[in-house]
């Protein structure tokens, strides 16, 4: 039996008045569920073991690991020895993305990505660039989507790989992994998707859909960090990245991360009993959002597709504001909020999403704010999300 | 009435420096509502990615997270290069010596960032600057830091009533070896860190060479004002008035010095001896001239300025002309007045303003070979 899911609450003091902290950056990463932490907790606890290890610790935690890889492949609909285990979502993309150039060196030198594909994508693509790869950036439209047609006119006898997310992590804007999957049927490039930020919110058949790489994180659903997989198709051609013990069958070495492989599965457990009530929930904050938006009068408009969108993703832009001083402003009212675009030296670079959704004219690069939501938040919290959001856009453009 | 401490929320402006972060840690202390935020300026990204920006925030991380306050940075590339560094540019094309922390504090510190400060609902902006403000006559005075060899009133000249009734020096009134201390006794990351040199954006490179990225050096000649051809220099702009290191004159007799420029025919003009009196001059006129208080000034006075950073305090006697230009007449003849420099006006401890050094002259004839 799973425990009752116990509410999550972040109360700070802050000076004398205690402030009710929101967070909604859930896309960046996401708070453990109260039932992950246990498990890992008795993992730990119960079965220290090396799973490589022949007597019975090693044995136990062998098992844990098998049966975690078991639950893993049936969320996505593939066999147990087509998923890899790796230290998270960056490793798994750098995984799929070297190791199959590695592997089809003598095939070809070209691969297809897009452009607001996550950076773990796009700098590797730009590393195997400056080896001499040929890489095909393909843009996106206002929506933030990629043509099949551009996908298929891009490909090349040469084309090993097309790389293309199943979800955007900074717009949400889901991307047509279907159709790309079908398209790809007559092609021999490898078809890897970053499902990362949608995996546990979109259902998702590896095999319906023709993916032969998937890369799954498990913090961004309510699981530990440190760990994720790749699922990796019978049959594709992969040249391992790390060397040293036979672990994941010579193909990731290095002993395995047990307990949070078991807080992984368990994370995985809730997020398919849990999944259409929580893509429901995340909708429906959304319109509580944009309809108290609107209610305040506040000048604003969505960046990506709102219909074919992952649940828990929304990004507003707001003329006239500063993305520094809102998300500034949103922090000191205690809202966890983001650009969701990586910062360097702690400032905020454009995001190379919308930037290729817009171009780097736009205001839209510079006044965008995403929410994403998760674990623990409440219609309540949403509705104060919204008013603070309202206030502070108010006070920055009314000067 | 000023609000309680605890009511009042004061920005603090953090260079991941010793000084900045000793000043967030007083205010923190006195009880008032701290944020830390780093500026970033300029961009210094090398070939691996690697920016030394990020070294310094990673330091304003660490004290902030020490002290207990929330931590943000904000970019005002776009603005510093537009505001600042073109200046900057020009100023050396055109043959002068400009002075681009002044121009940083008047246009970005105290102004863009100040300005964020204030949509954050900041009541004050903070800096780690050796300066002091205080409230005397029913106006705001900029007062010189207390340690005379690092008051900063120099680079601050700039700022007007305005700013300053929205501005705290918090070390102001410490000596540098006391900040120091304080930093060491509350174990701050940046208690031993080495002080920044030079101009912010150039850092620890050489400065020849950033120059060199930006303008067309041309070597020419240097010469004595006898015409005698003393050897090659490697392009005007790498060289100030008064000047001794870097010209590669050898030979017997005294040091030599550079004493001006021609631009027209790219010679730089040197001569021996540190008190040459080619070097001297005795008045000037300043433009861009602004003054702390608002009151009327009369037309003439007599108060002391410094015509170089750190320079020893000189009796002037100042006349005010229309368009915020002044004429500064010294009391002694100075050495190494060099335009494009800031001229800043004291009286006692008090800092009046300044200005920027634009035409000199010696017995009322004016010097052009300086610039």
């Amino acid at each position: 039996m799973m425990a009752k899911q116990m509410p999550i609450c972040f109360i700070f003091e802050v000076g004398e008045q205690t402030l009710e902290r929101i967070y909604v950056d859930h896309a960046a990463t996401s708070p453990m569920d109260p039932r992950v932490i246990e498990r890992i907790t008795n993992t730990m606890q119960a079965a220290f073991g090396n799973p490589s290890s022949i007597h019975a610790f090693g044995r136990e935690a062998r098992h844990l690991v098998d049966e975690a890889r078991d639950t893993l492949a049936k969320a996505i609909g593939a066999e147990a020895n087509e998923i890899i285990f790796t230290s998270g979502g960056t490793e798994a993309d750098n995984y799929a993305i070297l190791g199959v150039a590695e592997a089809n060196r003598k095939n070809g030198r070209h691969i297809i990505t897009t452009q607001i594909e996550h950076h773990a994508v796009l700098h590797t693509c730009e590393q195997l660039e400056k080896k001499g790869y040929d890489i095909t950036y393909l843009p996106v439209d206002e929506q933030g989507c990629v043509s099949v047609q551009a996908v298929a006119d891009a490909l090349r006898d040469d084309t090993i790989l097309v790389t293309i997310m199943f979800g955007n992590n900074e717009v949400g804007t889901l991307q047509p992994i279907k159709e790309i999957g079908e398209l790809l049927k007559n092609h021999s490039a490898v078809f890897h998707t970053d499902a990362v930020q949608a995996f546990g919110l979109i259902d998702i058949d590896v095999k319906a859909l023709n993916i032969d790489l998937l890369s799954v994180s498990a913090h961004k659903i309510n699981g530990p960090k440190g760990i994720g997989f790749l699922f990796a198709k019978k049959g594709v051609k992969l040249a391992p990245l790390i060397f040293g013990g036979e672990q994941e069958r010579k193909r990731r070495a290095g002993t395995e991360n047990v307990a949070a492989i078991t807080g992984f599965e368990e994370a995985v457990k809730i997020s398919i009993a849990e999944r259409e009530q929580k893509a429901n929930r995340y909708n429906h904050y959304k319109e509580i959002i944009l309809s108290s938006l609107k209610k305040a009068e506040i000048n604003f408009s969505p960046n990506g597709s709102l219909e074919k969108s992952l649940p828990h993703v929304l990004n507003l832009s707001f003329p006239g504001t500063d993305v520094e001083a809102m998300l500034v402003n949103l922090d000191l009212a205690g809202i966890a909020a983001s650009s969701g675009s990586a910062c360097t030296a702690g400032s905020i670079e454009p995001s190379h999403v919308l930037v290729a959704m817009f171009g780097h004219e736009s205001d839209r690069i510079r006044n965008s704010i995403r929410f994403s939501f998760g674990l623990g938040n409440t219609d309540e919290q949403i509705e104060k999300v919204a008013e603070a959001t309202a206030k502070i856009v108010k006070r920055l453009t009314n000067r | 009435m000023k609000k309680d401490p605890k009511d009042t929320r004061v920005v603090v402006g953090m260079s991941g420096g010793v000084d900045s972060s000793v000043a967030a840690l007083l205010l923190k202390q006195q009880g008032y509502d701290v944020i830390g935020i780093f500026m970033k300026n300029w961009d210094d990204t090398d070939e691996f990615g690697v920016c030394t920006a990020t070294e310094d925030y990673d330091d304003v991380i660490r004290v902030c997270n020490q002290i207990g306050i929330p931590y943000y940075a904000v970019n005002f590339e776009k603005q510093y290069w537009e505001k600042v560094f073109t200046y900057f540019l020009d100023e050396y094309k055109a043959g002068r010596t400009p002075n681009p922390d002044v121009m940083c504090n008047k246009e970005i510190k105290f102004k863009a960032f100040l300005e964020h400060a204030i949509s954050l609902g900041a009541d004050y902006l903070a800096t780690g600057h050796y300066a002091r403000v205080e409230e005397r006559d029913g106006e705001v005075k900029m007062l010189r830091g207390v340690d005379e060899n690092k008051d900063q009133t120099y680079f601050l000249n700039q700022l007007t009533q305005e700013q300053l009734e929205k501005v705290m020096f918090p070390i102001g009134d410490i000596e540098k070896s006391k900040v120091r201390e304080i930093a060491k006794e509350a174990n701050l990351a940046t208690a031993t860190k080495k002080d920044s040199t030079g101009i912010c954006f150039i850092g620890e490179r050489n400065f020849k060479e950033f120059l060199s990225n930006y303008l067309p050096a041309q070597p020419g000649n240097m010469e004595t004002f006898d015409g005698e051809i003393m050897g090659k220099h490697d392009g005007l702009m790498y060289y100030t008035i008064g000047q001794r290191h870097g010209l590669g004159i050898g030979g017997a007799g005294d040091p030599w010095f550079v004493i001006g420029k021609d631009l027209e025919r790219n010679v730089l003009y040197v001569g021996q001896n540190f008190h040459n009196d080619m070097l001297y001059s005795d008045s000037i006129t300043a433009v861009n001239v602004s003054w702390v208080s608002n009151k009327e000034k009369p037309e003439t006075f007599d108060c002391t300025a410094k015509f170089r950073y750190r320079q020893p305090d000189n009796k002037v006697t100042v006349h005010l002309l229309e368009d915020g230009k002044a004429k500064v007449i010294f009391h002694e003849p100075i050495r190494a007045v060099t335009p494009g420099q800031a001229v800043v006006f004291y009286n006692g401890d008090e800092c009046l303003g300044g200005g920027t050094i634009d035409e000199v002259y010696r017995d009322g004839k004016r010097l052009t070979y300086v610039g």
